[in-house]
């Protein structure tokens, strides 16, 4: 009997403790989750208030109630924000488009040609891997200069369209693929490039995918070399844009402008995010690093 | 340490999104494990069999009913206090350390009053290795072990805390067929020279058969039957279990009962007194057919399987269900693999009659039919 | 045999001309234009060679200043980025409801513009003629004195630049650190909790050795990370980080090579490099460490 009593003393002492737990886990949960949230909520907030009211607010309050989509109109018309959109898109789509095509064809040769050195080569590769770009920039920034390629896609495009890193991820996948699949096409006659085309990339198309994601965020998020390569605003991406708003754009006073311009900048990526979210977070989990 | 399972139900919420029906793993579960047994928990996979064990275990708590053990009633408590040794499927040793430290960390965990001296840690470790034998292998880290060394290094965890109930979870099935053999040798004899109470899961009824003292048959979360492994063996209480037992196994044919005698394919083949007229199916023993020239099963010869100590004659009868029939007979009888017929008389005591829809057994007297 | 031997090589061309040029060639030169000294970007000529153009990094106090930033960055951040994450994972990880909303919300921080937030972190922190700024008004509300984290006192400016680089850096941590925590075969704690482990010694004794190799990770590319911080930087203070004293070592070469003070690719180089030797050595000492203590 006294045994028995025991033992619900011990059952009783344990659920309370892991109410406590429970309690303490969603408490630190919820703080930092807000602390991620809330730059987000000012920044909306903050645009959508006129310019007059915001500066009125020595204590800044934490909700409007009469919100004007003015700031949106004003980051359009008075900085070239949508010219500093159209640039990033046309960016991050020719790079990623590009990007694609040159990994996927070298992935393809080391995933399934023979040739002779390849072992070798791969390794060569895979040791770029350790180079920081911080190193190679400065060379980079003078061979565009000499090639009079400052201030066109072209020098901001080039040196971006390789990732070793992704053609080890796709090189990877491709080689899940059963070989006997290549011998079978091989059999009938198929052609590489049709092999390629028709049944490792519809195969890999969820890989392909992942990559191109990323590679989207990363050039929708490049700054230091379009700021290098770039000084006419006509060439800006966002993020040289944003900078340049900060500096010269509506003057450092008109805040809500300024977060409407971010709003507008961060929107697409979140949208993108939204929508791919299982993609990017387990394509990420898998080697991507930020910067 | 005894071990009373009453009215034990478990039902998991639905996962599915289309039904949000719950899932009911086990069913009114009662049963008694008496001290010191060694007791198998036998059926199909996703027959509840290792929800139980988590159940009494305390991994998981039961919807409805209650545990004892021995005197205490455990229903709820959590599992570190139940006095409980578990050994995980894939034995769940911890990478990362040698074997000593394995065996020792359910030790170091005690606290207080109950912690024991390094010597006496000590001390322990090394009887609970040396009863599995693995104290050449202290030193070494589970990957280095071959899978009957890990296996026997997770029962010596389990048994270091010298714990009241011992559970494991499919203990052979991570190891290859002859170590298979050999381990559950092993646990048995060190069962025996412990005398803990064990309960066990495995999916496998020859392993259950040949090392427990009792077996619970389950399917589908509810108990088909219990018993020792020969007494259920020859005495199904239903299909199920019939057809679950034994390798090859029983050989089901369909027939019926007219004037106290079993028919099959238009035969009187047994007599059954005080059955009255109905449809039936009549399991057989692979063992139980008797090759006889006037036999009254005749069946179409397909081959003859030679196999040593035994050979199986597989023939083709129009009663027979499902494939063929398989009948496993002496090596010394003189059959001929050429023959296009053979004709087999059926030994009463192997033979069972099941109800035709409900599978059920019906009790029956069987008696060769003169 | 041959003919597919060329073929491969034309599969491979595209990304080897790409690599070859834009990755090996600077690999080369940038050690080349480090050892030029005198170096004029208009004519392309140089003086001579030799050691001068480190040592004249070595003396500019704009770099030492970076240096500095730079260590206390990363002594600052990487342990407590890592910490927190290992803190909010475990979290996570022991919670059923809500999990996904809290693991979309945490991972936001990674798919947004860092300049972009970075402007809506100086506005929050910042003092100004109009405001004190939000963070000020909490400050002042809990008794403290407004400080301006923007172009205020050193301290202040390298805490609104830890904390916003947390900020940013958490969300990739957590991803890895909740997958690590996934990916422990739950058999493990099940027998911990037969054996009556406390969550203590769960935590350290089967939890830590289970995960270290991916926490060894996150803080080798941490520490990668945090010596190469400059666009966060930006964000916050502005291109002229120098008259910020806010520079990193990154900042400096990106200085050097262009902008304000820039033009010189040699001095620029000879930084580079020293910050490519500074970031070796430390992974470098973080992999003979972990050799002993992070289980494999």
């Amino acid at each position: 009997m006294e045994t028995k009593m025991d033992y619900e003393k011990l059952e009783k002492s344990e659920r309370t403790a892991e109410r406590f737990r429970k309690f303490f886990t969603y408490l630190l949960l919820t703080f930092w989750a807000l602390i991620v949230l809330f730059p987000f909520y000012w920044m909306v907030l903050t645009s959508v208030k006129s310019y007059a009211s915001y500066n009125a607010e020595y204590v800044p309050s934490f909700f409007t109630l009469s919100p004007t989509g003015e700031n949106y109109r004003e980051a359009f018309t008075s900085v070239p924000l949508l010219g500093y959109l159209g640039n990033t898109v046309f960016f991050a789509l020719a790079t990623t488009a590009l990007m694609m095509a040159v990994i996927t064809l070298s992935a393809f040769a080391f995933a399934r040609l023979r040739f002779r050195g390849r072992n070798l080569l791969f390794t060569l590769f895979l040791s770029l891997m350790m180079i920081p770009n911080e190193l190679v920039v400065i060379t980079n920034f003078v061979t565009i200069t000499n090639l009079d390629l400052r201030n066109t896609f072209t020098g901001l495009i080039l040196p971006s369209v390789t990732s070793v890193f992704y053609i080890y991820l796709l090189k990877e996948n491709f080689e899940q693929v059963p070989e006997e699949l290549y011998r079978a096409a091989k059999v009938d006659g198929t052609s590489d490039l049709k092999y390629l085309c028709r049944v490792l990339i519809p195969i890999c198309r969820p890989t392909l995918v992942t990559i191109l994601i990323l590679k989207i965020i990363e050039c929708w998020n490049s700054y230091v070399w379009p700021r290098l390569i770039t000084d006419d605003p006509n060439y800006y991406l966002v993020s040289n844009g944003i900078q340049e708003i900060r500096e010269n754009g509506f003057g450092r006073e008109n805040v809500p402008a300024m977060m409407a311009a971010v709003v507008v900048i961060s929107v697409p990526l979140i949208v993108l995010f939204l929508a791919f979210r299982k993609k990017i977070m387990e394509g990420v989990s898998r080697g991507g690093t930020k910067g | 340490m005894k071990i009373v399972l009453r009215n034990l139900t478990k039902t998991f919420p639905g996962r599915k999104k289309k039904s949000r029906e719950d899932v009911t793993a086990v069913k009114d579960f009662n049963f008694e494990i008496p001290d010191g047994e060694l007791v198998g928990l036998l059926g199909p996979s996703g027959c509840g069999k290792s929800t139980t064990l988590n159940l009494i275990c305390g991994l998981e708590n039961p919807t409805q009913g209650q545990i004892f053990f021995g005197e205490d009633e455990v229903t709820n408590l959590a599992p570190e206090h139940r006095g409980v040794g578990m050994v995980f499927q894939n034995y769940a040793l911890y990478p990362h350390l040698t074997v000593k430290q394995n065996i020792l960390f359910p030790l170091q965990n005690r606290k207080g009053k109950d912690r024991l001296s390094k010597e006496e840690m000590e001390k322990r470790m090394k009887e609970a290795a040396r009863l599995v034998q693995i104290d050449a292998l202290l030193d070494r880290k589970p990957g280095e072990l071959s899978g009957g060394q890990q296996q026997r290094v997770a029962i010596a965890r389990a048994l270091v805390k010298m714990p009241r109930v011992l559970l494991l979870d499919e203990p052979l099935s991570n190891l290859d067929a002859r170590l298979r053999l050999q381990t559950r040798e092993e646990i048995r004899k060190i069962q025996r020279a412990t005398g803990i109470t064990t309960v066990f899961v495995t999916h496998d009824q020859e392993e259950a058969m040949s090392i427990s003292d009792r077996i619970v048959v389950m399917k589908e979360g509810v108990i088909q039957q219990t018993g020792r492994p020969q007494e259920v063996y020859d005495d199904p209480a239903n299909l199920f279990v019939a057809k679950f037992l034994g390798t090859p196994p029983i050989n089901v044919l369909e027939g019926y009962v007219k004037d106290e005698k079993v028919w099959l394919a238009g035969r009187p083949v047994l007599s059954a007194r005080g059955i009255p007229a109905q449809e039936v199916l009549v399991g057989i023993r692979p063992e139980g057919f008797l090759l006889r020239e006037d036999g009254p099963l005749a069946c179409r010869m397909e081959r003859v399987e030679v196999m040593g100590r035994d050979i199986s004659i597989v023939a083709s009868q129009e009663a027979c269900r499902e494939g063929g029939i398989r009948a496993i007979i002496s090596a010394e009888s003189a059959v001929d693999p050429h023959a296009s017929s053979v004709r087999f008389a059926v030994k009463p005591a192997k033979a069972f009659l099941f109800e035709k829809d409900s599978q059920e057994r019906i009790r029956a007297r069987l008696q060769t039919e003169e | 045999m041959k003919k597919r031997n060329w073929k491969a090589w034309l599969y491979l061309l595209p990304s080897l001309l790409f690599l070859g040029a834009f990755l090996v060639y600077p690999l080369i030169d940038v050690f080349v234009y480090s050892f030029e000294e005198g170096y004029n970007f208009a004519s392309q000529t140089y003086s001579g060679t030799g050691l001068y153009n480190y040592s004249y990094v070595l003396h500019d106090t704009y770099f030492l200043q970076a240096v500095k930033n730079t260590f206390l960055l990363v002594m600052i951040t990487v342990p407590v980025s890592t910490g927190l994450a290992l803190l909010i994972s475990l979290g996570l990880s022991s919670i059923k409801p809500l999990r996904e909303l809290y693991q979309t919300i945490y991972f936001l921080p990674y798919v947004t513009n860092t300049l972009a937030v970075g402007l809506v972190f100086m506005i929050l922190f910042q003092k100004t003629e109009y405001t004190d700024g939000l963070v000020n008004l909490l400050i002042c509300s809990l008794g403290g004195s407004a400080v301006d984290f923007i172009d205020g006192p050193y301290w202040a400016k390298m805490f609104v630049l830890c904390f916003y680089t947390v900020w940013v850096v958490l969300p990739f941590k957590i991803l890895i650190l909740t997958s690590a925590l996934a990916s422990v075969n739950p058999d493990y704690y099940k027998a911990a909790r037969v054996d009556g482990t406390s969550r203590r010694r769960t935590f350290f004794r089967i939890t830590l050795p289970m995960i270290s190799p991916m926490i060894f990770y996150l803080v080798i590319t941490g520490f990668i990370g945090a010596f190469k911080a400059y666009s966060d930087v930006v964000a916050l203070f502005g291109t002229d980080l120098n008259t910020a004293g806010m520079n990193t070592i990154v900042g400096y070469v990106y200085d050097m090579l262009y902008g304000d003070g820039g033009g010189y690719p040699s001095y620029a180089s000879a930084a580079a490099i020293l910050l490519f030797a500074i970031v070796l050595t430390i992974t470098c000492i973080n992999l003979l460490v972990s050799r002993k203590k992070v289980h494999s």
